[in-house]
Parts: structure tokens; C-alpha cells; sequence
């Protein structure tokens, strides 16, 4: 019983820290209806940013600022870039150009900066936090924390002027316009902010894994958080992201022994699958209706 | 020049309907057929077994799979498991004692009907979700593979192939297995060529272009979906299995991996969706670009003009291949076919010029 609860708590907060990777990923779509399978690799540049300017000296704070406001010129940089370019294009076109960008970044950072794992101590230490019987990574912890403090402050900003903007781009990229929108600005803003949302995923992800090109295989869990929440819902990222987290945890912690590891993949595969066979638009998405 | 349009005068319906109305064309398909004929004798083992004979057997693989996202305008993420699929069944099937020619056929047929229950996701989405629902597919087929013995043969295991003949040839030298290749290379470029031309190849572009519209004019859609998986998935796998034997010749899971099925999209889009042509160019250059630029840098590490760390060094293939697919995507969407496509175009009317346009 205090395994399962265990595992339960353990992949809750994992899954929090799945949906900080995912959150930039819905921002991007809500605005713009891109894709961003990019959102990996760019929560693995965070981090690498991150860690490059501690390593060179840059006290802990002040470096996640820095990092958050470079993550934001990036992310305004690639939108306005390449993404601008395929307004229009077919959906394969820019699914194909952001897996490019994935594949570019991928050989980018490592590249320059070196293939070895990095640690990034956020000072949090490692001795695991302990309610009765469950040990709980303490890492975990904060991550599931700053992931729902993440969460709420998106929620509050779509409340804000610039968030109206936003959600009114994300209904009708030409009503906006008509009414005075910098449809363009908009979107370039989502993407810097999913920018600094993928400091936040990278700098928690590098402090519990180390640092390296595997920070970008966090696409794949956050995939599945999307598309099991609804690809355009920030409430879903957070019930996405818990649902993944818990399944993606207890389901391994009895299976894992019996078929020999690796079935965390496996759940994650068939959340998406399933997912898309019984409820395409996910449990909050907007069903899109298509006409001829 | 060399290439024209003037003269040739159609009096036949059979000469109306060819494949190549202009002679000039005739003629490069005869000399590459030449070459590729003779390409054992003129090539260096070096250059045959590590360039041409894998440049082949990808650009069947992107055939098969432009078959499905060019012309059936279902995207694939998964492809490579399809390959696996036929791979992996065509070494057990051979193990088993069945003949080469049989388990090439049964190895086609098993990843055609396990690649249409990808194509079951398609009768329910498209687009964006299509693509996650194949790649899920992807993971899942990698993970069973992997994780049941009796496929991968243990957990790290490779599969080496066993000995084979085709036809009562034994498929054991390099040129027997680059002439194995070649011919299936050239059994898919015909039925590439010719399915535009045939009822079935319309009726996948008609529900390419709008399943609606489709089912409106009498296309079943749900049909035809099915049917594109099914083609495109024997194709693949009958590849994956030449691939195994005639290239890899020992099997290991991670050689059909998810970045497999990217490069084999990226081919197909480099290339140009939907393009015989581009087939054959896409996956030469998304083979080879990355190789010669490696090696051009290496090159220039080695003459001291530059110097590169081996680390950025072992990255420069990805970055290479990124930047590739970015930049066909943002300057020539629609690929390598539509450059030769615009060279040809630029000798039809010359010396006139088109407007820029």
C-alpha cells in the first residue's frame, strides 16, 4: 500500500514537471496553431544556457533571469525566423520544420558545448523528504511545485491585456487583425514565453537528470500530456500532466519486473493512442469542426 | 539544345500516354540504366557497398513511403517499424527453412497488414494527430520487438542473416546483393511511375486533396486509406527485408529506431512530396550530404585551417541534417524534385527565358 501511494505521489510530481515541458508547447499552439515539436530541444537549450552562465560565475538567481530573458530573444528569434515563413504552409511542412529545428538544436548545444553530462545543483540536496512510509525525491517536490506555480501564473496571465490579446489570436487570427491585434506580435510573444516556461522545465529537469541532449526526449511525455489534456487547454496540461505522471509511474512499478523494463514508453504510447482513437481534442481540447 | 518539345507530334494514343515523351529523356533513363547495370564493375567496392548499394535501398524506402504521404497525403511517422516489421519476419521466416523469394513476399504481407492497423489511426484523424498516433505506433512496435525475445533474440541482441539465393543464385557477394537491390529499386520506380496513371493512383490523390470531396465523387475514402497503408507498408517492409540482407546483414532494433522514421520523412520532403525523382534524390542527399560534410571538415581539422573538436566534430552530421531539412523546407518546399524539375523546364524553352516569377 505505502508503495503504491509512493509511486502515486512520486509520478504526480513528475508529471507536474512533464507538463512544465508541455506548457510551452500549448502556449505555442493556442496562439499560432503550430506544433512546436521543437519544445524539447528547446527546454534542453535552457538548460544549457543556464548552466553556462553559472559555470561562468553568474550567481544561481541572477543566471535563471538571464537565461529566461535569452530563452525569450530565442524564442522571438525563431518565430520570427523560420516559423513567420510557413504561415499558410501544409501542416506536414511545419511538423517536419520544427522536428528539423529539434535535429539542429540537438547537434547545436552538445556540439559547442560538450556531449558529457552537466550538473546543475539548484541547492536543493538530495535526502528524500518522508511522510510515513513514502519517500518523495525532494527535487520532485520543488518541481511539482514551480510546475503548478508555472500553471497558475499562465492561467493569471491570459487574464492580463497582453493574454486577451492572445486568446482572442488563438480564435481568429483575422478578427484579431480586424480590431487592431498585431497578430504577428502575439505570436512572437507566445513563443517567447514558451521560451521562458522551457527555462523553467530545463533548469528542474538538468537539476534531477543532469544536463545533456536527453533533456529533449522530454517531448515525448509532454506529447502525450497535450494531446490527453487537449492540445489548446492550460487546465488540461495540468490534469494531462498528473494523469501521464501517476500511469507513467505505478504501471511501471508493477509491470517493469514482470516484462523487463521500459513499459513507462509503452504508457506513454498508449495514452497518446488511445487518446486519439476515443477523444481526439483531448479531455479539455476544443473540437475542431472541418468543413469541405 | 538537347531538350525539346518541338517535333514531337503525338498521332498515337500510346504515344501520348508514354512515360517519357522526349527523347532527351529516354536517352538519361537508358545511360543511368547502363550505369547502374555496370556500376560493379566500374565502381570500387568501397564506393558500391558503402555508397551506392545503401543509396538504393533508401531511395526504395522513400518510394514507398512518397507512395503513402505524396500521393495518399497520410503522414507517416512510423515508417521505420514498418521496415522492422519486414525485416526482422523475413530473417525468421528464412530461419525457419523458407525460401528467400517466399519470406521477401510473406515478409511484405505481414508489414502490410500490420501497417494498415496504423492506417486504422487514419480512418479517425489527420494531420498533426495522424502524425503523434503513428509515431505512438513507432514506440510500441520498438518496445515489442526489443522486449520479446523470440523477435530481437534478446534484449542487446543482433540477428545476424542467414545464407540465401534468389532464383538459385547464391546472394552472397556484394555484386549479387547490389543486383537484388537494384532490381527491387527498379520493380518500385515503375510502379511509382505507372500507379499515377492507374485508377487506384487517382483516387489516392483524390483523397489526398479532400477525403470529403472524395467520398462525394464516389472515392471511398475509408477504403483507399486503407489500401495506400497496405501498398506503401509491403513495399516497406519487402525493403526493410532487403535492407537487412543485402545491406545490414546483422539486425539490431536500434537500426529501425524513431529517428529512422524522421529521416525517412525527411527524405521523402527533401526530395519533394509525391516525386519519383525526388525520391531517389532526397534520400541521396539526406544520406550523403551529412557524410561529405564531416568528412570535408575533418578534412579542413586535418590541413590545420580549422580546428574542430572531435565532440563538435561527432555533431556536425546533425547539425548538417537539421540545417537541411530547415532550409529545403524554408527555400524550396517543394524539394529537390522541383529544382530538377525547373533546370528541365529552364532547356525545354531555351534559349527563351520564363519572367521570373
Amino acid at each position: 500500500m505505502w508503495y503504491f501511494a509512493e509511486l502515486v505521489v512520486n509520478g504526480a510530481l513528475t508529471g507536474l514537471m512533464y507538463s512544465l515541458a508541455a506548457l510551452g508547447f500549448v502556449l505555442i499552439y493556442k496562439s499560432s496553431g503550430v506544433p512546436n515539436l521543437a519544445q524539447g530541444a528547446i527546454v534542453m537549450v535552457a538548460g544549457y544556457a543556464v548552466w553556462l552562465l553559472v559555470a561562468s560565475g553568474v550567481p544561481l538567481p541572477l543566471a535563471i533571469v538571464l537565461g529566461a530573458a535569452a530563452m525569450f530573444g530565442l524564442g522571438l528569434l525563431m518565430e520570427r525566423l523560420l516559423l513567420r515563413r510557413m504561415v499558410g504552409q501544409p501542416i506536414i511542412m511545419v511538423v517536419m520544420l520544427t522536428l528539423g529545428l529539434e535535429i539542429l538544436l540537438r547537434g547545436i548545444a552538445p556540439g559547442l558545448l560538450g556531449a558529457a553530462p552537466k550538473s546543475l545543483d539548484l541547492g536543493i540536496g538530495l535526502a528524500p523528504v518522508i511522510i510515513g512510509d513514502i519517500f518523495i525525491n525532494r527535487a520532485y517536490l520543488w518541481g511539482g511545485a514551480m510546475a503548478l506555480a508555472m500553471i497558475v501564473a499562465a492561467m493569471l496571465f491570459f487574464r492580463t491585456q497582453i493574454g486577451t490579446k492572445l486568446r482572442a489570436v488563438s480564435d481568429d487570427h483575422v478578427a484579431s487583425w480586424a480590431v487592431g491585434i498585431s497578430v504577428e506580435r502575439a505570436i512572437g510573444i507566445s513563443w517567447g514565453i514558451a521560451g521562458v516556461s522551457a527555462v523553467a522545465a530545463g533548469v528542474l529537469w538538468g537539476s534531477v537528470q543532469g544536463v545533456d541532449w536527453t533533456l529533449s526526449m522530454l517531448l515525448f511525455p509532454a506529447v502525450a500530456v497535450v494531446i490527453l489534456g487537449g492540445i489548446d487547454s492550460i487546465v488540461g496540461v495540468f490534469v494531462g500532466g498528473l494523469i501521464v505522471g501517476i500511469l507513467g509511474s505505478v504501471i511501471p512499478g508493477y509491470l517493469d519486473g514482470i516484462v523487463g523494463g521500459g513499459t513507462r514508453d509503452v504508457v506513454t504510447s498508449l495514452i497518446i493512442l488511445l487518446t486519439i482513437m476515443v477523444r481526439p481534442y483531448g479531455i479539455f481540447g476544443r473540437e475542431d469542426i472541418e468543413r469541405i | 539544345m538537347f531538350y525539346r518539345l518541338s517535333g514531337i507530334h503525338h498521332t498515337r494514343y500510346e504515344s501520348a500516354r508514354s512515360l517519357w515523351p522526349i527523347r532527351t529523356d529516354r536517352w538519361q533513363v537508358l545511360a543511368l540504366a547502363a550505369f547502374a547495370l555496370a556500376a560493379p564493375f566500374l565502381l570500387s567496392t568501397l564506393y558500391l557497398g558503402s555508397y551506392l548499394l545503401p543509396w538504393l535501398i533508401w531511395s526504395a524506402a522513400a518510394l514507398s513511403l512518397t507512395l503513402l504521404m505524396g500521393m495518399a497525403g497520410q503522414l507517416h511517422f512510423g515508417f521505420a517499424a514498418v521496415m522492422a516489421i519486414g525485416a526482422y519476419s523475413s530473417i525468421h521466416l528464412v530461419r525457419w527453412g523458407v525460401p528467400f523469394e517466399i519470406a521477401l513476399l510473406a515478409a511484405g504481407l505481414i508489414a502490410g497488414l500490420i501497417g494498415s492497423v496504423f492506417g486504422t489511426a487514419a480512418l479517425r484523424v489527420k494531420g498533426l494527430y495522424l502524425v503523434m498516433a503513428t509515431l505512438a505506433m513507432q514506440y510500441l512496435i520498438d518496445w515489442t520487438i526489443i522486449n520479446v525475445p523470440a523477435i530481437s533474440g534478446g534484449a542487446q541482441a543482433t540477428l545476424r542473416t542467414p545464407q540465401i539465393s534468389f532464383l538459385f543464385l547464391p546472394i552472397e557477394t556484394l555484386t549479387a546483393r547490389y543486383y537484388l537491390a537494384l532490381g527491387w529499386v527498379v520493380i518500385c520506380t515503375l510502379f511509382l511511375l505507372n500507379v499515377k496513371r492507374t485508377s487506384f493512383g487517382r483516387a489516392l490523390v483524390a483523397v489526398r486533396d479532400k477525403d470529403f470531396a472524395a467520398a462525394v465523387i464516389g472515392v471511398d475514402p475509408f477504403r483507399y486509406k486503407i489500401m495506400a497503408f497496405l501498398t506503401s507498408s509491403f513495399m516497406g517492409g519487402v525493403t526493410g527485408a532487403i535492407l537487412a540482407f543485402c545491406y545490414y546483414r546483422a539486425v539490431t532494433p536500434e537500426q529501425f529506431g524513431f529517428n529512422v522514421s524522421i529521416q525517412l520523412v525527411a527524405m521523402v520532403l527533401v526530395g519533394g512530396l509525391g516525386s519519383v525523382i525526388g525520391g531517389f534524390l532526397g534520400a541521396g542527399f539526406v544520406l550523403l550530404v551529412p557524410i561529405f560534410l564531416t568528412n570535408f571538415v575533418a578534412g579542413l581539422s586535418d590541413a590545420g585551417w580549422v580546428t574542430v573538436s572531435p565532440n563538435l566534430l561527432a555533431h556536425i552530421p546533425l547539425m548538417a541534417y537539421g540545417a537541411l531539412i530547415i532550409g529545403f523546407l524554408l527555400v524550396e518546399p517543394l524539394g529537390l524534385a522541383k529544382l530538377y524539375d525547373n533546370i528541365r523546364k529552364y532547356f525545354l524553352v531555351w534559349p527563351f527565358r520564363h519572367a521570373r516569377s
